[in-house]
């Protein structure tokens, strides 16, 4: 197994295990109490509501728009590291049909790996202090990381389509 | 029926009741059984589902207008229980569908897993039932709820979810070990899957890279320029609608229609999005099964078809659906449709194959 192919399935692992671990753990120990704060917040706003107390009520919609912003990030930290873990194993079995020179296929790969730990590790950075910057950077340079890997990537598959092309269209010659 | 496959190398490579033939099997019927099960969600319970939502928010903020609380918490314990309805069949759809994307993966590093072939049988079979086990729980925590339950917030389905998942993560760390093995010079006694490069297989290797690619753009856009406006205006409507109920200046039928709008436009979104990449996944995954498939080029060609046509006409129609209504639903159902139909041709193929590899080999008799 060449070097890229072997970066790339062991990346796609860890990756899968972290992923998968962190779902077991936010599902036994964090996801139910999150759902009934949120929920309970909501509640509790349209009971305040009904006693006219109008601050009481805008800040319980506050709390739940808090805790509905970390429980989205929280569920897609999850299905991001398992889908893109997925995606590095699947590119590890077929990396060696990607044309690019030696060193590309290193770097794009290496780039695809970090990429694919960094962005979903901005995404739940920004959970840690709503809005903080450096966690959204994370997550930009981890997602145009990984954009720009799998556009290479395409590319490279592309010139393997054209390869084999004129593969098969000269062996047609030479067979007629 | 002519088939380009040779058949002794590849045979190889897919020995009777092997580790990958349990995979490959179980993780074809594990996608196309959570792609059906989505299908059905999206026409009888998802839209009825949010229509019960939208009219329960507005009773609650009826409620709120007239000083009734207690009418309120109970209007609330309903919503929780409508939410849990819709959130347990979106993950059991989801988590089964997964759980096949993984199976074939697995199936494609067999050869890299240096374990004793009986282990690795043991581990898929352990696998299929983990990834089999774990939707049924998710779909049935609403179900069963805390009935007989020992614990205050867990109840038995999700006892069940819950040990099906840490089943998948222990066969996932013993396939890493044996990777590892592998990479230690340790031989996994199988051969590699053959080298295909059939137009089955470029045609799905280029168009699940295109897809992924494209969904990946796609959810980098929403959540660059979709995701903190809608947070924000969810916020913002919510506070609106209270806000009428407690002056008794009427609105709330308007916030609530808005607050569904919203609600509608972020899902289909995600939805879109998620599709996308997953159908490319799919696509990619399957270029590999090629091989398997033992039916001739001009079928297995109208299945690849048919696999991509699905897989661009239901995210694409998904996204349609915030303009056009149930007509686009409709439209994007008969994709997922599509897709499902083309796995369980190729399925089909995969079962052919096997039965003429046993049938030669003697193994069914």
């Amino acid at each position: 197994m060449s070097s890229p192919r072997r970066l790339l399935v062991v990346g796609g692992l860890v990756l899968a295990v972290l992923g998968t671990l962190y779902g077991l753990h936010y599902a036994i120990f964090v996801e139910h109490q999150t759902l009934d704060r949120m929920g309970g917040s909501l509640a509790q706003a349209f009971v305040h509501a009904a006693e006219r107390n109008t601050a009481e009520a805008r800040g319980a919609v506050d709390e739940y728009a808090s805790t509905k912003y970390n429980y989205v990030r929280q569920v897609d930290v999850h299905s991001h590291w398992i889908g893109l873990a997925m995606l590095l194993i699947v590119l590890g079995a077929v990396f060696d049909n990607v044309v690019l020179s030696k060193r590309g296929r290193m770097w794009v790969a290496s780039a695809l790996v970090t990429g694919s730990f960094v962005f979903p590790l901005g995404v739940i950075l920004q959970t840690v202090s709503h809005g903080a910057s450096y966690a959204s950077a994370l997550a930009i340079l981890g997602t145009a990381t990984v954009t720009i890997a799998l556009a290479a990537i395409a590319w490279g598959f592309a010139r393997g389509a054209d390869q084999m092309t004129q593969i098969e269209s000269s062996s047609m010659g030479s067979t007629l | 029926m002519s088939t380009h496959v040779t058949p002794i190398p590849t045979a190889d490579t897919f020995a009777p009741m092997s580790a990958r033939r349990i995979f490959i099997f179980g993780g074809i019927v594990l996608i196309a059984g959570g792609m059906l099960f989505g299908d059905i969600f999206a026409v009888f319970v998802l839209h009825q589902n949010g229509g019960q939502t939208g009219q329960a928010l507005l009773a609650a903020a009826e409620a709120a207008s007239t000083g009734n609380s207690l009418a309120v918490k109970q209007i609330f314990q309903h919503i929780g229980g409508l939410l849990e309805d819709h959130g347990t069949k979106v993950d059991a759809h989801v988590h089964m569908t997964d759980a096949g994307y993984l199976a074939l993966l697995v199936a494609l590093l067999q050869p890299y897993v240096a374990l004793p072939q009986r282990r690795k049988k043991l581990l898929a079979g352990l696998f299929v039932a983990g990834g089999l086990l774990l939707p049924v729980g998710i779909f049935l925590i609403h179900y069963v709820g805390l009935a007989y339950s020992p614990f205050a917030r867990i109840g038995w389905a999700s006892l069940l979810a819950d040990t099906a998942g840490a089943l998948l993560i222990v066969v996932l760390l013993a396939e890493a070990y044996g990777l590892w093995k592998y990479l230690r010079g340790d031989d996994s006694g199988e051969r590699e899957l053959p080298t295909d490069s059939s137009w089955e297989r470029r045609t799905l290797l280029s168009g699940g890279t295109i897809l992924i690619l494209v969904g990946f753009l796609y959810g980098a856009w929403y959540a660059g320029v979709d995701l903190h406006r809608h947070e924000a205006r969810e916020t913002q409507i919510l506070k609106n609608l209270l806000d009428a109920s407690t002056s008794g200046t009427g609105g709330t039928v308007v916030e609530v229609a808005s607050y569904g709008s919203l609600a509608a436009e972020g899902a289909v979104k995600i939805a879109a999005h998620s599709h996308v990449i997953e159908f490319g996944l799919l696509a990619m995954l399957l270029s590999f099964v090629q091989p398997y498939v033992y039916l001739s080029d001009r079928w297995k060609r109208r299945w690849v078809t048919l696999l991509l046509g699905g897989s661009v006409i239901l995210p694409v129609f998904v996204l349609f659906e915030i303009n056009l209504g149930l007509l686009a639903g409709a439209i994007a159902d008969v994709g997922g449709l599509l897709v499902i139909i083309a796995l369980v041709g190729m399925l089909v193929g995969v079962l052919r194959y096997s039965g003429s590899l046993d049938a030669v080999s003697g193994v069914a008799r």
